[in-house]
């Protein structure tokens, strides 16, 4: 067997994903190649070379490829992929995006979102925003999977020396064009690869109000996060949204702050290793899940925190 | 210009699912259904573009069970114009929907064709990109602002980090996220008005797809339980917990 595993990177480094994507091509077992396509990605396929267990990385660089627009880069792994037994991608907003066109052109279906490897054929996934687990079993001829990364430890950013090799295809379809995009800009951790992470939710009355998350964030080197509901309310971008439809985290550490624990937030954030909830009800369902509850005023219970640690 | 607007029928959000005892699926005896929320707000764009003129025609379409009528019933209420009902009482998995929604498009020729991103049941968020591939359409994924204009259309899509707008050549396949609209509620003399409106029922193979399912799934189990925990008194005991017994920081 071998196993097609997409990358996601900045040009420059790897993300953390593909470190968990890497991690799942091993539990399935086999040659693992990995693919980096970009504009200006060389830097990136060095990286992709240095991580344990790669044996090939493939390298796309194409300015057709520049902001990994879904109809180009989706053409390009289906005719790459053609040889392998399965095809790999991080369920990242990237990896979502195109992956299920690559499995379109290829005849086959997707299994999205897998969290565990059965065995080459079985996958475990959580449906229904993760209030069950199924296991499925795929009879394609080409496996093709998104990964959910918090499933699978990452496996090391170093000590691999896979051979580099460059892909010619240029594949521009003339379909759709970049036109611009707002990132958040931000020195704290990546929400989905922090460690510890802080969120807020509608307790916290007001956007200006995270300051006193930030303070506490930055003194435990944590990113941070928000529930629905304070996305919703215009507190904070909806990239901070955990959750089901946000994003899916396991830090060791996830403090909930002022969240009342909603089904879809929870489904978010369960499998974190701890779990701290502050909130002023004790009847909030967030209590349920919490290794750790504290009842009272956030506003008195966080800067507390943040003084004693 | 016409828009096709593709909608499941899915355990109401409201409701808490539970796995069945013998673990072949989850419980949907006796369940509310409704209108998956994202193909709502996918119908409520396609309704805010008609009333902008852009759209002139709104087709929805779903792929299901008899009883899913009622949620093309609910999608003219809210303004769509007629109904296709591809019946079948088989699970269809996302690419056979993909390739049923392509025949559709080569019938009816949207310039514009919406979906939900995901379905809140299976959670797959394929179907879209799927059609997308296999009609040689762009995409424009987790759509936060839809513009139509100049014959092209302009999404604003919500992607990790931020937000991302790219311009798309016409045909498009659009599907929503949650920031997209607000949908809004059927009215009493709009849902007596949608029971007149045209529904054809179709079936799977007059669009010569075949439905079978190549992913089956073996068992389906309810998440590992998480126990709660201790309510702590102070935060100096929380910081000490989490010092000396959790050992996290």
């Amino acid at each position: 067997m071998s196993i097609l595993v997409y990358a996601e990177h900045d040009n420059v480094s790897i993300k953390g994903a593909t470190l968990n994507t890497v991690a799942a091509a091993k539990a399935i077992g086999g040659d693992i190649h990995v693919l980096v396509i970009g504009a200006g990605c060389q830097a990136a396929a060095e990286a992709a070379a240095k991580i344990d267990g790669v044996s090939k990385v493939l390298v796309a660089d194409n300015a057709a490829y520049g902001h990994q627009l879904a109809e180009n880069i989706g053409a390009l792994v289906a005719e790459l992929g053609k040889g392998y037994s399965h095809i790999l991608a991080p369920a990242t907003s990237n990896g979502k995006n195109f992956l299920p066109r690559v499995a379109a052109l290829l005849d086959v279906n997707q299994i999205s979102e897998i969290s565990k490897v059965v065995s080459p054929d079985t996958f475990e996934r959580p449906i229904y925003a993760g209030n069950a687990i199924a296991t499925v079993q795929s009879s394609d001829a080409i496996k093709v999977l998104t990964v959910r990364p918090t499933g699978f430890d990452a496996v090391a950013a170093t000590g691999g020396s896979a051979a580099i090799e460059a892909v010619a295809v240029a594949k521009d379809m003339g379909l759709s064009t970049f036109v611009s995009e707002e990132l958040a800009k931000s020195d704290r951790p990546e929400l989905a690869g922090a460690k510890i992470v802080v969120s807020g939710g509608r307790g916290m009355g007001n956007g200006d109000n995270f300051k006193i998350l930030y303070t506490l964030a930055d003194k435990l080197g944590a990113a941070v996060g928000a529930s629905r509901a304070a996305v919703d309310a215009g507190f904070v971008p909806n990239d901070m949204q955990v959750g089901q439809t946000g994003k899916v985290v396991a830090p060791q550490l996830y403090i909930a702050v002022g969240i009342s624990g909603a089904i879809q937030h929870l489904a978010g954030m369960k499998d974190s290793k701890v779990i701290v909830a502050i909130n002023k009800d004790e009847d909030a369902p967030i209590f349920s899940v919490a290794d750790y509850g504290i009842v009272g005023d956030l506003f008195d219970i966080v800067p507390q925190l943040e003084k004693l640690i | 210009m016409k828009a096709l607007v593709a909608v499941k029928r899915v355990v109401d959000y409201n409701v808490k699912v539970r796995v069945k005892a013998d673990k072949t699926g989850v419980e949907l005896a006796n369940v509310k259904m409704a209108m998956n929320p994202f193909c709502e707000i996918a119908v409520e764009e396609a309704v805010r573009l008609k009333e902008k003129g852009i759209v002139s025609e709104i087709v929805v379409v779903t792929v299901g069970p008899s009883a899913a009528q009622e949620q093309l019933r609910t999608a003219m209420a809210l303004g769509a114009d007629r109904g296709i009902l591809v019946e079948t009482a088989e699970e269809v998995q996302p690419l056979a929907i993909a390739k049923i929604l392509k025949g559709i498009c080569d019938e009816e020729q949207p310039q514009l064709i919406i979906l939900g991103k995901q379905a809140i049941d299976g959670d797959n968020n394929q179907t879209g990109q799927m059609l997308a591939a296999l009609a040689g359409y762009a995409q424009g994924t987790f759509a936060s602002i839809v513009k139509i204009e100049g014959g092209k259309a302009t999404v604003t899509r919500e992607v990790d980090g931020g937000l991302q707008t790219v311009d798309l050549n016409l045909p498009v396949v659009v599907t929503t996220d949650l920031r997209l609209n607000e949908p809004r509620y059927a009215s009493l003399p709009n849902i007596m008005k949608a029971k007149k409106k045209p529904l054809d029922t179709k079936s799977p193979a007059d669009y010569g797809v075949n439905a079978a399912p190549t992913v089956k799934t073996l068992k389906v189990e309810p998440p590992a339980d998480r126990k709660a925990g201790i309510k702590v008194k102070t935060v100096e005991e929380l910081v000490e917990k989490l010092k000396n017994e959790a050992k996290v920081i």
